[in-house]
């Protein structure tokens, strides 16, 4: 995973709400077996829109999205994050995010950091009056900026200590692995067990 | 709280914090998560292929093979199964998965095999899952696990890999929300139309960081089959979890069951399992009341969750709605569904009838269903479709003579799986199509491109497959007296 410290690029609009995981890539996608080239999948239906942001000459190097309040709500499936990525968004900026696409988020390297909706509102109308305008994410100052408009998003420590490490989970858990073994050890008799197949 | 008292005893917990705590491995500290443990991995084709695939790059093992099991489900044909799957790209999963889990040592009931089926009805069936343990799985309807007092959440598939790695997940911990339902529901109300009527009280994001628990009379008189119904749909409310406290019925359930514990285990797991209650004096970071006996069949008019209403009611007007994200929303829904504000639930017709899902695909949700429709005919030009929620209960269903029942009325009787639930196998609604589904989700297209769902109750999908309209058990009389 690579360190996350400061990214600049294309501001997106998204300004609606409820952005569910299947509009940001349709259940289809989800039957590919490899890690990555899920940029054509990204916003699928939106897409055969012409009008819709994405398909605007000026949003060309996508870098970070401005969405609207709770963004990437329901299904669980990580390939969100991956189509998200794969389009080379590095940061999405919105009011609330849903609970599993953020966490999925962090561990892939995606910041997702909050705003308020007054804030975000902000943020939609100076990209309105300038599409194209680059916008910067800082994630040692925790700050989020596109022309004149600044705000400061919220992340946990926890996620942005390992953004800007650029640690990978497995290997972090492993340091562990004496305590995982004495746990086991206690575990009682009754719980499951799914073999040998009784 | 003086100290002394607080030394005298422990502080007293939620159910969700009592297992919780059984399962932490390391207490973060500085911000960092918690270590848990994870006791049940359940694995399906969809989520695991790029878990499989980190772990062969990084050349780790399964840590614990015994604890993880895997079934074939979202993908899965639920007509001629016995050929090989038409699609390419649903094939090339199954085949993965069956790779994966030979190479890896897991488990596996492939398509055909009796105890295939929905992940989330397998699990249960076999009495692997159980009070006080923690299950995951790469599917967000994994809360349907919590029914049975486990602690039960859908993971992204980082998670499946890092669980598959070390047994364990890092997780902050969650908030705690009762949810107490008193009171006796009516005839025909069942606990799809609880769990719609909460989630239209608290919103698709009135869950988000909460560990949901479902208490008071209304749960407690509730079958194992219809508490699934209710903490399935814990996410659609935005919670990660939703349990319900084990008690007689779920030990009745559990005992007997092939992974259930026996002798000398099984009674040291009921005398801690009686321990798993919200104590007395444990306070919940959010409470919400309902009151069961002034429910009715609750059905869905937009394109989340949250967006039902009474079946007695008319389909909102979004000019009435405050909150400007609400009304647009519902503003988008309608275009979305082709429905004109102040029209009668009642009136709406349907193409198709769809009976499954792991929200209501069990025994009890077919029994309840066939109860309605025996004797009858479906209505004329509507699809009705009944996909039972594995293999063994297909089996358990046709020794009732449920099959028949459902081919005599003109429905369809089908293989087990996910189905038309997501459609990623060829049971999918056509564009401009509408469907009574009893199913999860009512998204954009979740059941077919262009498709337009409406989620109820099996009580209500019997009731409209007969009339053709979303309709309860008492229009049917109506329909034949008129």
């Amino acid at each position: 995973m690579e360190k996350f410290e400061t990214v600049t690029g294309t501001a997106i609009p998204l300004p609606r709400s409820a952005v569910d995981t299947d509009q940001i890539i349709p259940a289809v996608f989800l039957k590919r077996i490899t890690k990555t080239g899920y940029d054509d999948a990204l916003f699928h239906e939106w897409r055969k829109d012409e009008e819709f942001v994405l398909n605007q000459p000026w949003a060309q190097g996508a870098t970070v999205l401005f969405a609207g309040p709770d963004f990437g709500t329901g299904s669980s499936r990580e390939h969100a994050v991956w189509a998200l990525r794969d389009y080379g968004f590095k940061a999405v900026i919105a009011p609330r995010f849903g609970d599993i696409f953020r966490g999925n988020s962090g561990k892939q390297g995606l910041l997702t950091g909050t705003v308020s909706e007054a804030e975000i509102e902000a943020f939609w109308a100076a990209i309105e009056a300038n599409p194209g305008i680059p916008a910067t994410v800082d994630l040692v100052a925790r700050t989020v900026t596109v022309g004149e408009v600044q705000a400061t998003f919220d992340i946990d420590d926890y996620t942005r200590w390992r953004l800007l490490e650029g640690l990978d989970d497995i290997g972090l858990t492993l340091r562990d692995e004496a305590r995982i073994t004495e746990f086991e050890a206690g575990r009682e008799a009754w719980r499951p067990r799914t073999l040998p197949v009784r | 709280m003086s100290t002394t008292e607080s030394a005298a005893a422990p502080a007293p917990k939620t159910l969700a914090e009592k297992v919780w705590a059984a399962h932490l491995v390391k207490q973060g500290e500085n911000g960092e998560p918690d270590l848990i443990y994870i006791d049940l991995h359940l694995v399906h084709e969809v989520t695991s292929p790029q878990a499989f695939d980190g772990l062969r790059m990084a050349g780790r093992p399964v840590r614990r093979p015994d604890l993880t099991i895997a079934t074939e489900d979202h993908n899965t044909p639920t007509l001629e199964i016995d050929k090989p799957i038409a699609d390419v790209t649903s094939r090339t999963q199954i085949e993965a998965l069956r790779k994966n889990c030979a190479e890896f040592g897991i488990r596996l009931h492939p398509l055909g095999d009796v105890e295939q089926g929905i992940v989330h009805v397998v699990g249960p069936q076999l009495g692997l899952t159980m009070p006080g343990i923690t299950v995951v799985c790469g599917d967000s309807h994994t809360s349907t696990h919590g029914a049975f007092g486990a602690m039960a959440f859908g993971i992204g598939t980082s998670e499946v890999e890092h669980v598959l790695a070390t047994q364990t997940l890092p997780l902050k911990p969650f908030k705690t929300m009762a949810i107490t339902v008193e009171g006796e529901l009516r005839p025909g109300v069942t606990a799809k139309d609880i769990i719609l009527a909460v989630i239209a009280k608290i919103g698709t994001n009135g869950g988000q960081g909460y560990v949901l628990e479902y208490r008071g009379s209304a749960i407690r008189s509730l079958s194992m089959d219809g508490r699934m119904t209710i903490c399935n749909m814990s996410i659609e409310a935005g919670a990660r979890a939703g349990m319900v406290a084990p008690d007689e019925t779920t030990y009745a359930y559990l005992k007997g069951r092939p992974h259930a514990p026996q002798g000398e285990d099984w009674d040291a797991a009921v005398a801690y399992w009686e321990t798993l209650k919200t104590d007395d004096d444990a306070v919940f970071d959010a409470e919400v009341f309902l009151d069961a006996n002034e429910l009715e069949p609750f059905v869905t008019w937009g394109t989340n969750p949250g967006q039902g209403v009474s079946l007695n009611d008319s389909v909102p007007d979004p000019a009435t709605m405050t909150d400007p994200n609400e009304k647009a929303a519902a503003e988008r829904a309608l275009e979305y569904m082709d429905l004109q504000p102040g029209t009668r639930m009642k009136d709406i017709a349907v193409d198709a009838v769809f009976m499954g899902s792991c929200t209501n695909s069990r025994l009890d949700d077919l029994r309840t269903f066939a109860s309605i429709i025996k004797g009858r005919k479906k209505a004329d030009g509507v699809r009705v479709m009944v996909v039972p929620g594995s293999a063994r209960v297909r089996l358990e269903a046709e020794a009732e003579g449920i099959d028949k029942i459902v081919e005599e009325f003109g429905g369809e009787w089908r293989f087990a799986g996910c189905s038309m639930c997501l459609g990623m196998n060829p049971d999918q609604l056509a564009p401009g199509e509408r469907c009574a589904s009893t199913s999860n989700r009512n998204f954009e297209g979740r059941q077919g491109k262009g498709g337009r769902t409406h989620l109820v109750s099996p009580v209500v999908a019997a009731a409209t497959a007969i009339t053709g309209r979303l309709s309860s058990p008492s229009d049917i009389d109506a329909m034949v007296e008129a």
